[in-house]
């Protein structure tokens, strides 16, 4: 079987296995790698939310053929290191605003919205009412209104 | 349990252990206020039987005679520990349950470790979480276990001081006295054992001198959900449990007539076994997107479910036949009537059902997120035909309920792919499976007639049909036990909880609800607050009908028929706080509802924006819909244990009121439901959930605990529907509003599941 080499946060892995399998899979199921989590495997829940090179993606419809030793991906186990801290700004509005509730949606939720402030301030302007209803990540619990608070939160502080 | 000995004296046990143990018992003598009222008449309960005992009442009574120990330990590190018999699924029973034990000990929260307690069958009726019940049920026991653990611990360190036990105090997990240095619990705790077990009476720390119950506190799992950490049922690394996935039929419950590849489904890339269980063919492999590979490659003829060639109309005309006539209008009255329809909706967790099983020949083991363990355990076993006693089950975090996890459909299913593979399996529905397969809250209707004669209400009539509701998660068995220690008379156990936890709080003259139920055909499960949101909400825009013949205001006339000054208290909070009867312009307008359950009132004040322009917002796979744009909304639960997870909980109910009245449900047709995912099934997105959001938590006005995990999702959707009514003119019958609109392209029923996508990459952002 055909091996690919990718980073996951900051490590080099390489699996063996098709190339058509979608990396979400090769994460959770191959590399015990579970904080993506899985919520409907079409790119509509944004459970799975990690990020590639630096911007937002959906594991779960990314063949693993599709990355290679140039790519880094990072999950939210990786988050902290990007800014060399113990939590990333947005963990430590997550918790300051107590925003999970059972927390399955919260890995996606919290990588979306760190892909949201970097995009919002590329563009040189602050987080908006607009922009967060944008987030398309589903959280079932209804947290929504929290996260829209810790998103407020870690913009002043990233 | 506890015969109190005298005022505030409970009974509790130190345990033969090497390390401190105390105990005390689950389950608790009946409230005083149930044994003095006489039985209601035979047959059906009195209209206000809320009054005298309630659901939570009886899951209390339930347990009494069956109870048994939960147990604090303290071990010589000073942390505390504590298996809590209940399923935790982000409704923050954990926490509370920590600063319960904080409380009464005197250690830090951070000290307590709260973990999920396998299926123990010997607390027969007490494993079950739902009802709301969980705080309500555990608030004396905890306390009293954890408070025969300071009293030990005090003793101890009284001993080895020298010193009576009465001057020493223990606060922040050390012990001190006079002059002494603070030695720490973990010191003490071999010391504070016992050989054998032993009776303890304690005292109970009063409320005036609580620190840590009322105070609001952040989730004591929050650091490993935002960190990735948390672990759900499918994350565990229990070995060799391959993923696992079923392929199942087209339309609901369809059952496996023939499989035409099976061996060429076994050869496919990664796929390890493939055989048919009773619920489809189910395909065992090294990735999940190997499974849905090949559970998209089986060709398998189907024979016909349980509601085969049925579509929303039918079942409608099903419970249009079964609805029981209403009262007749009385002489020389006005009447307001109107029939209200509720589609089926998905009661679907994010955690799709889940369970990790490894069965052999002899035993066997369960990992699955689990409102009732027992059941669930007892289920798996005779399936399996093993002894109960050879079958482990484990409750692990859950990802989300709403009722969804009082069945174990995936436990059981996984049970028996690990049966016929001969080895342990990860089984995950596909959320297609989730959606369409999955249980469903049973479409009804709701026909209420309100008389009056002028300004005076003569009387409030309801009726509610419903396809059947399956109850038979062990609160069936609960009912069935106790239904003849209840004053309700022999009717069946759907019409006992339905009369258990519906309410008039109105003061509207004679009242009458009953409940018929039909086809027993579709997976059903009660969702998060059961029958409240349809009923509550028929009632409540009956009030408001009410009002604009009686030419009241809505609020007004609301809190002049409240029946007690608590539940004004909670309406009249919300008027003032979101300023009711402010000028809108048109098409957005108010909505006020009020709602009681679980021993806790609630009421809810919602604006809402109809404007065309917002309406048809453009929001790509979306139903964008009215938008709520601001929600006040103010709760009692009596005694808010905590009032940070309290308010989570409110949040997380006014979301789902909202999806509930305007955008959330079941399609179905031909026999299939047509919703496969997030983007078919429109449950509340950021796009719809309130950008203004105001939760009032209100001065306590008990010294118990109510209910609060589904209390808040009644007054919600009776909120927003009311807004609805008054911001276009029109009574809205038929919810959610946008059903009658398909908002989407139903994807395939065969194959089962849709394929991933390859695209991603390009739509990195
Ligand atoms: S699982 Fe990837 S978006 Fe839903
Ligand atoms: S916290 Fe449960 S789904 Fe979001």
């Amino acid at each position: 079987m055909p091996e690919h080499t990718f980073r996951v946060n900051g490590e080099q892995m390489t699996v063996d296995v098709a190339p058509d399998v979608r990396l979400l899979w090769v994460l959770r199921d191959i590399l015990g790698i579970t904080g993506p989590k899985y919520g409907c495997g079409i790119n509509v829940c944004k459970a799975c939310t990690s990020h590639l090179n630096g911007q937002a993606f959906n594991p779960c419809s990314v063949p693993v053929g599709d990355v290679g030793p140039e790519d880094e991906i990072t999950t939210i186990e990786g988050l902290p290191a990007t800014v060399g801290r113990e939590l990333h700004p947005m963990q430590e509005a997550w918790l300051d605003h107590d925003v999970a509730q059972c927390g399955y949606c919260q890995p996606g939720q919290i990588m979306a919205a760190v892909a949201l402030v970097r995009r919002v301030r590329s563009e040189g302007r602050a987080v908006t009412d607009a922009d967060l209803d944008t987030l398309r990540n589903i959280c079932r619990c209804g947290t929504y209104p929290r996260i829209r608070k810790a998103v407020a939160e870690a913009e002043a502080h990233m | 349990m506890h015969d109190a000995i005298g005022r505030r004296r409970f009974l509790g046990y130190v345990l033969a252990a090497p390390t401190l143990v105390t105990a005390a018992e689950l389950g608790r003598t009946p409230t005083a206020s149930a044994g003095q009222h006489s039985p209601a008449p035979a047959q059906l309960p009195s209209p206000e039987i809320t009054e005298i005992v309630d659901l939570n009442d009886m899951m209390t009574v339930a347990a009494a005679p069956t109870a048994n120990l939960i147990s604090v330990e303290v071990g010589p590190d000073g942390s505390v520990s504590f298996a809590l018999p209940r399923a935790e699924v982000g409704q923050g029973i954990t926490t509370s349950t920590a600063m319960l034990i904080a409380e009464e000990l005197g250690v830090p929260l951070e000290r307590v470790r709260v973990t999920l307690a396998d299926a123990r069958p010997e607390l027969v009726f007490n494993q079950l979480t739902g009802g709301s019940n969980t705080t309500f049920s555990t608030y004396t026991p905890v306390r009293v276990a954890a408070a025969v653990a300071r009293t030990r611990l005090l003793d101890a360190a009284a001993a080895d001081f020298g010193v009576p036990a009465t001057r020493l105090t223990l606060d922040g997990g050390t012990v001190s006295g006079p002059g002494r240095r603070g030695v720490d619990i973990g010191k003490l705790a071999a010391k504070a054992s016992s050989v054998r077990a032993e009776n303890v009476a304690v005292e109970l720390r009063k409320r005036e001198s609580f620190k840590v119950i009322g105070t609001p506190r952040s989730r004591i799992d929050a650091l490993e959900a935002v960190t990735g950490k948390k672990k759900f049922a499918v994350d565990l690394d229990v070995p060799n449990a391959l993923p696992t996935m079923v392929c199942r039929a087209p339309t609901v419950n369809g059952v496996v007539g023939s499989v035409a590849n099976l061996g060429e489904v076994r050869g496919m890339p990664g796929i390890t076994d493939v055989a048919r269980i009773s619920t489809g063919v189910a395909v065992r492999g090294e990735t999940f997107g190997q499974c849905i590979d090949a559970v998209r490659a089986l060709r398998v003829s189907w024979r016909p479910g349980t509601a085969e060639g049925k579509s929303d109309d039918d079942v409608r005309e099903e419970l249009r036949a079964a609805e029981l006539p209403l009262v007749r209008k009385p002489p020389l009255t006005d009447t307001v009537d109107e029939t209200f329809t509720f589609h089926f909706r998905s009661n679907s967790a994010l955690e799709p059902n889940c369970a990790i099983a490894d069965v052999r020949a002899d035993r066997a083991e369960i990992w699955s997120s689990l409102k009732s363990p027992i059941v669930a355990k007892q289920t798996v076993a005779a399936r399996l035909g093993l002894p109960q006693r050879a079958v482990t089950v484990h409750v692990t975090e859950g990802g989300g309920s709403f009722g969804r996890k009082l069945f174990f459909d995936g436990a059981l299913e996984a049970a028996e792919a690990s049966q016929r593979f001969g080895k342990p399996v990860r089984l995950m529905w596909h959320r297609a499976d989730d959606s369409r397969q999955g249980r469903t809250h049973p479409m009804a209707t709701s026909r209420v007639r309100i008389s009056y004669k002028g300004d005076t209400v003569l009387r409030y009539d309801q009726r509610h049909t419903s396809v059947s509701t399956d109850l038979g998660h062990g609160l069936g068995e609960i009912i069935t036990a106790t239904a003849a220690q209840l004053p309700v008379g022999d009717i069946g156990f759907a019409e006992t909880f339905f009369q258990l936890s519906q309410t008039m709080s109105y003061d509207f003259g004679f009242n009458s609800r009953l409940l018929t139920e039909t086809d027993k055909g579709f997976n059903t499960g009660s969702m998060r607050n059961v029958y409240s949101p349809d009923v509550t909400c028929a009632r409540e825009l009956m009030v408001d009908e009410l009002a604009t013949r009686m030419d009241r205001d809505p609020y007004e006339l609301r809190r002049a028929f409240l029946r007690d000054d608590r539940s004004r208290r909670a309406l009249e909070k919300v008027a003032r706080a979101g300023d009711w009867g402010r000028q809108m312009p048109d098409g957005l307008a108010q909505g006020i509802a009020f709602h009681a359950e679980y021993k806790a009132v609630s009421a809810c004040l919602v604006e809402l924006d109809c404007r065309r322009e917002t309406v048809e917002r453009p929001i790509r796979n979306a139903v964008a819909g009215p938008r709520v744009t601001k929600v006040v909304f103010a709760v009692d639960v009596g005694l808010a244990v905590n009032p940070r997870g309290l308010e989570a909980q409110m949040m997380g109910c006014i979301n789902d009121g909202i999806a509930l009245a305007l955008t959330s449900s079941l399609h179905l047709r031909d026999g299939s439901f047509l919703e496969a995912s997030w983007d078919n099934y429109f449950y509340t997105r950021q796009w719809n959930t309130p950008p203004e959001l105001q939760i009032i938590v209100l001065p306590d006005s008990s010294d118990e605990p109510g209910g609060a995990g589904e209390l808040g999702v009644a007054a919600s959707v009776s909120a927003v529907a009311c807004a609805y009514r008054r911001a276009t003119g029109t009574m809205p019958t038929s919810f959610p509003i946008n059903h009658d609109t398909l908002s989407f392209e139903p994807k395939p029923t065969v194959p089962p599941v849709p394929q991933s996508p390859t695209d991603g990459r390009d739509h990195a952002w």
